[in-house]
């Protein structure tokens, strides 16, 4: 079970209080009616899906309810960062911030 | 009376106190401290178990968790029987039961013993070539008649029992600074280093007394104490700390991401009896900040011909059965010793009284020192020489040593009889966890074995002693004291530690030595009896990389998970392919370390509290009134009121009947409830449901249908506007954690700026459904001032009222077609407000009625119910939903997708009703909807139906189905293929009874 720690209530707390919530950033458009169908269906189903670093949503969901994000290594499990959402990637001076 | 096959005296058994047991049904003595692998062969019992494929004969190869031949089944009786145990661990109690396995009808005349006649069909790769084979036979038959049984009995040495585990287990959730695993001399140095530093440790052993290796030693001093002083003040110490834990029986059988480890504690099983009350094991799930393992190592057995027979076993083991448990494993015993530990075991063996025949060791240059003292002793030595056969059916009986030329061959000498084989083929350190904690191992041609390399990012953690390569009893209690400081404090001071009897030369042998072309019978994995012949079969065939070789052979894939073989394997494969180990690869270490059992993981997860049933406020009604239930997610809900002995069929169409006659009652209190408030809370639901939100009146309702962003329709609910700012949500009973998780998503991601409040109301609010023309009879007297007219408070409308003097919500809506009414009441009101409307409903001639007749009541309606009409591929206008969409709306989840080109193709399906020819026949849910009557094999289905039922208002059967362009189909015919007979069907509208609404707006 992963230690995530929630940026709300900074402190590290057991994987079961929280909800994996998939890929972040990908923001919904502001103006759905303006985009192409090509960039909807981007929207909608196009992720990254990296064997590595990856930015990603979670909910604290039975703690503070509150939806952040978290930088996770998928191979190694390791989360290098938690930060609030609405706040964009840290840099962690490993040149995974700007791959996607 | 002193038993022949116990040392005279010495060791850790307490030999004033004298313990019954029986094995296979014959009764033996023993004492407390021993095993029951120690206690059977103080009783001369050495043949204890039968291979696995070839039935053979086996013996107690060690004294510890690496045994593969000795696993019995224990039985407690009532369904405690364990299976597949190593008797080496089992902790001897008065009365205990064991049973050996794999045998049939005993252990000395077994029957699959014919096994090893045909030992050629069933070398490597067996299982694969039978699956994978020619046909020979009718592959049917075969599998049924030879395979299945065959694989069946061979699959699992014991038998899982069949009765109910009655036992309790308990969980516990630890943290620590420190956690140490293993409590050899390692692990207590490495305990008493972070104690001191001031750390909270746990200290964690899987035998029940903590001293590791250091309980087998009796000569050893450690700074002048000697070895089991030195662990008792240790021990001492470390109890008096209120920092530490100590926790013996606990095998850590599991290392998980970020220092989390898994342990499981034997609490009872050592025990002759204990309170029924008491849990037999606990798991703890430990999160430490810094883990040391001290897991030691396992000796390995050499691999030559006939090595597997009872009373050959490891030299560590057999030092071990001496020293720490007073038992002598044999009279005259050959030691097999490519290392110090068969000099060490060959010398106590000696001095405890055993005739050591000879020492034979395969190594051109042994350690001179213990060379000189076997000699002294009188011990004979062969050096540069091996065992290349054995003999004795049940128990060896002696050996054939060959001495080993310069080429490697072996030129066979004399036969040596004896009834014991002491082995040290060299020591494998335990890297087990270390590898389950995802570190990287690196191969030593130093130390001839795997050991840890690199940590994985985020595992603190560092091996200490025998696992890391670190032999030697003085480097092992150094190694352990430095990791136990730097895992707690650096500032702790340095340690040494003075050690008398010291070994050095543990590495040994690995693979075959000098036994050249005599392979037959030579087993590498005792446990799933694999042979060297085995495994170069493999190489022969083609396999290369060792997890192939694995899976093809079976070795190191039992239980044991090949602790004492996988190291050999790895060699022997080597070896024949002509490469270094590290290139032919290491299998994978998988958890558990040691089998655990379910009710160890399940812990208190089991009967009723494995799945938590939710129930409503009037449960307790519809059971007095003799409801059936049906579980609807984790809900129980009634599902029909049968009176008389009606059966589901006739008391559905009677509940129908009242319904639409008079009235009917029904409890609703699972549907989801969402408190949404705010300033922006109408702006916020216009968001995310199709429909508009911002117009509609206080007190008045909707009906909202709910996408996701893909158009397709998630969820649905009449939602009521109680105040400009305050909107009753309701979802469908499965869908409301799913939706309010969702609304939340949307309040604080994307749409952060509106100001909204969410609140799960579901468990709140007791939710009455009263429907039928006589709904406004029944709910008239119970309510204060409120006026219930088509007028005043219309289909479509809520209002705070006082319902039996209790403040409620009153929604005027309708699931059935029906005038109805759904009283939302504080759920502590919820059985009294029933009770009354119940009292009001009977007054009426009405009932309760249940979830299927809701259903039908609905589907007569054509209402749909979100996962049984659609199944997220369905949008708004497939299902006629298309008029609920706000026709100013710019954007609402979902909205986008509706335009997306598949989403305005043709042949999108679409909701219809299906009129069976024959009115008495229902259809299935699920069946396929096409256009011919016979269609061949393979023509595609132009939809499914999603409902039937048997309408009693129509007197017929009635169905809705999902059909491509079923709109335009309304009026043709289709058919619904069913075996035996196809069934053809009309299309209609989706709407069987009263169109117009007029029932509704009464
Ligand atoms: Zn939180």
């Amino acid at each position: 079970m992963l230690l995530i720690t929630c940026p709300y209530c900074r402190m590290a707390r057991p994987e079961s209080e929280f909800h994996y919530g998939g890929e972040a950033h990908v923001a919904r458009p502001a103006e759905p009616a303006n985009v192409s169908d090509a960039e909807w269906a981007a929207y909608l189903y196009m992720r990254a899906n990296p064997k590595g670093v990856h930015a990603e949503r979670w909910r604290h969901i039975h703690g503070c309810g509150r939806f952040f994000n978290a930088v996770r290594n998928t191979v190694s499990d390791e989360i290098l960062a938690t930060y609030e959402a609405g706040m964009s990637r840290p840099d962690l001076g490993d040149g995974t911030k700007d791959a996607r | 009376m002193a038993s022949l096959h116990r040392t005279n005296g010495g060791g850790r058994v307490d030999r004033a106190r004298t313990l019954s047991f029986t094995f296979d049904g014959r009764t033996y003595q023993g004492h407390p401290g021993d095993t029951l692998a120690s206690a059977l062969l103080a009783n001369g019992v050495h043949l204890v178990g039968r291979s696995y494929k070839y039935h053979r004969p086996r013996g107690i190869l060690s004294a510890g968790a690496e045994e593969p031949n000795a696993l019995v089944t224990i039985d407690r009786g009532d369904g405690r029987a364990a299976p597949n145990l190593r008797a080496t661990q089992v902790e001897l109690y008065d009365g205990l039961v064991a049973e050996s396995q794999n045998r049939w009808p005993s252990l000395s005349y077994d029957v699959g013993a014919v096994n090893s006649l045909f030992s050629p069909l069933l070398a490597a790769g067996f299982y694969y070539k039978t699956f994978m084979g020619p046909r020979l036979l009718d592959s049917n038959w075969a599998w049924h008649k030879i395979y299945e049984p065959l694989i069946r009995r061979a699959a699992g040495l014991g038998k899982a029992p069949t009765l109910p585990d009655p036992d309790r287990y308990a969980n516990r959730f630890a943290h620590c600074d420190v956690l140490v695993v293993g409590a050899g001399p390692a692990g207590l140095a490495a305990a008493l280093a972070a104690t001191e530093a001031g750390a909270r440790v746990i200290l964690c052993d899987e035998q029940a007394e903590l001293g590791g290796a250091l309980l087998s030693e009796w000569a050893v001093e450690i700074d002048g104490t000697p070895a089991a002083s030195w662990v008792a003040d240790a021990v001492r110490a470390l109890a008096a700390s209120p920092r530490v834990t100590l926790l013996p029986r606990t095998q850590a059988f599991g290392y998980f991401a970020q220092n989390f480890v898994a342990l499981a504690e034997r609490l009872t099983d050592h025990l002759a009896s204990s309170d029924p009350a008491a849990a037999r094991e606990r798991l703890w799930q430990v999160r430490a900040k810094e883990v040391v393992l001290a897991t030691g190592a396992i000796e390995r057995p050499i691999v030559f011909p006939g090595n597997d027979r009872p009373g050959i076993m490891l030299a560590d083991a057999a030092r071990t059965y001496v020293n720490r448990y007073g038992v002598r494993p044999g009279s005259r015993t050959v030691v097999l010793a490519a290392c110090d530990s068969g000099y060490a075991a060959a010398l106590d063996l000696h001095r405890a009284g055993i005739d050591v025949a000879t020492i034979v060791d395969p190594r051109p240059n042994g350690n001179r020192t213990l060379i000189e003292a076997a000699r002294t002793a009188g011990i004979a030595i062969e050096v540069g020489a091996t065992v290349i056969a054995t003999r004795g059916r049940q128990r060896v009986t002696a050996v054939r040593i060959a001495r080993i030329g310069a080429d490697g061959s072996a030129a066979a000498g004399s036969w040596i009889p004896c009834d014991h084989v002491a082995m040290a083929g060299g020591w494998t350190p335990s890297v087990h966890l270390f590898s389950q904690s995802r570190g990287k191992l690196a191969w030593s041609d130093a130390a001839q074995a795997f050991l840890p390399a690199a940590a994985a990012p985020g595992q603190a953690q560092r091996s200490a002693g025998a696992c890391r390569g670190v032999f030697g009893l003085a480097a092992a209690l150094e190694d352990g004291f430095a990791a136990g400081k730097a895992a707690a404090d650096t500032r702790v001071r340095k340690r040494s530690f003075n050690v008398t009897h010291d070994l050095t030369d543990f590495s040994g042998i690995v693979g075959t030595p000098g036994t050249g072309a005599h392979v037959s019978k030579a087993f590498v994995d005792f446990q799933h009896d694999v042979t060297v012949r085995d495994l170069k079969l493999a190489a022969q065939e083609g396999f290369r990389a060792i997890e192939h070789v694995k899976r093809y052979t079976t070795t190191g894939m039992a239980t044991d998970q090949g602790k004492t073989s996988n190291l050999n394997a790895l060699a022997i494969v080597a070896d024949h392919l002509g490469k270094p180990i590290p290139e032919v690869g290491l299998t994978t270490f998988r958890q558990p370390y040691t089998p655990v059992s379910f009710g160890t993981i399940a812990g208190t997860s089991r009967g009723d509290l494995f799945d938590p049933v939710r129930r409503t406020p009037c449960d307790g009604w519809a059971q007095a009134a003799g409801a059936v239930f049906e579980d609807v997610g984790a809900w129980k809900r009634a599902r029909y009121f049968p009176e008389g002995g009606e059966d589901m069929h006739a008391a559905v169409a009677r509940e129908c009947r009242t319904v639409r006659g008079a009235a009917g009652m029904f409890d609703a209190s699972t549907l989801g409830k969402i408190e949404v408030v705010g300033p922006d809370a109408a702006v916020f639901l216009d968001r995310l449901y199709i429909n508009s939100f911002q117009k509609l009146g206080v007190g008045r309702c909707r009906y909202g249908v709910l996408l996701n962003e893909a158009g397709f329709i998630i969820d649905d609910g009449v939602i009521g506007r109680l105040a400009p700012d305050r909107f009753h949500v309701t979802t469908t009973t499965g869908g409301a954690a799913r939706v309010l998780n969702m609304m939340e998503d949307y309040a604080q991601t994307e749409f952060p700026d509106l100001k909204v409040w969410l609140t799960s109301t579901t468990e709140q609010w007791a939710v009455i459904a009263v429907q039928g023309p006589r709904a406004r009879d029944v709910l008239a007297p119970l309510l204060e001032e409120v006026d219930l007219g088509a007028t005043s408070f219309p289909h479509m409308s809520v209002k705070a009222v006082r319902i039996c003097g209790i403040e409620a919500r009153l929604f005027r809506v309708s699931f059935t077609g029906e005038m109805g009414f759904e009283i939302n009441v504080p759920a502590d009101y919820g059985v009294a407000v029933w009770e009354a409307v119940w009292r009001e409903v009977q007054k009426h001639g009405g009932c309760a009625y249940g979830t299927e007749t809701m259903h039908v009541l609905r589907a007569e309606k054509g209402f749909i119910i979100v996962g049984q009409e659609t199944d997220g591929t369905v949008t708004p206008d497939d299902v006629g939903l298309g008029w609920a969409i706000g026709k100013s709306k710019r954007d609402f989840v979902g909205m986008r997708s509706l335009s997306r080109p598949d989403m305005v193709r043709g042949g999108r399906k679409q909701l219809v009703g299906l009129l069976t020819a024959d009115p008495k026949l229902v259809l299935e849910e699920g069946a396929q909807v096409t256009a011919e009557l016979h269609p061949p094999a393979g023509t595609p289905a132009l939809g499914h139906v999603t409902s039937a039922y048997w309408s009693a208002a129509l007197g017929r059967s009635i169905a809705l189905a999902l059909v491509a362009d079923g709109r335009a189909r309304i009026g043709t015919r289709l058919n619904v293929p069913m075996p035996g007979s196809d069934v053809p069907v009309e299309v209609v509208a989706p709407v069987f009874l009263d169109p117009k609404g007029e029932r509704l707006h009464g």
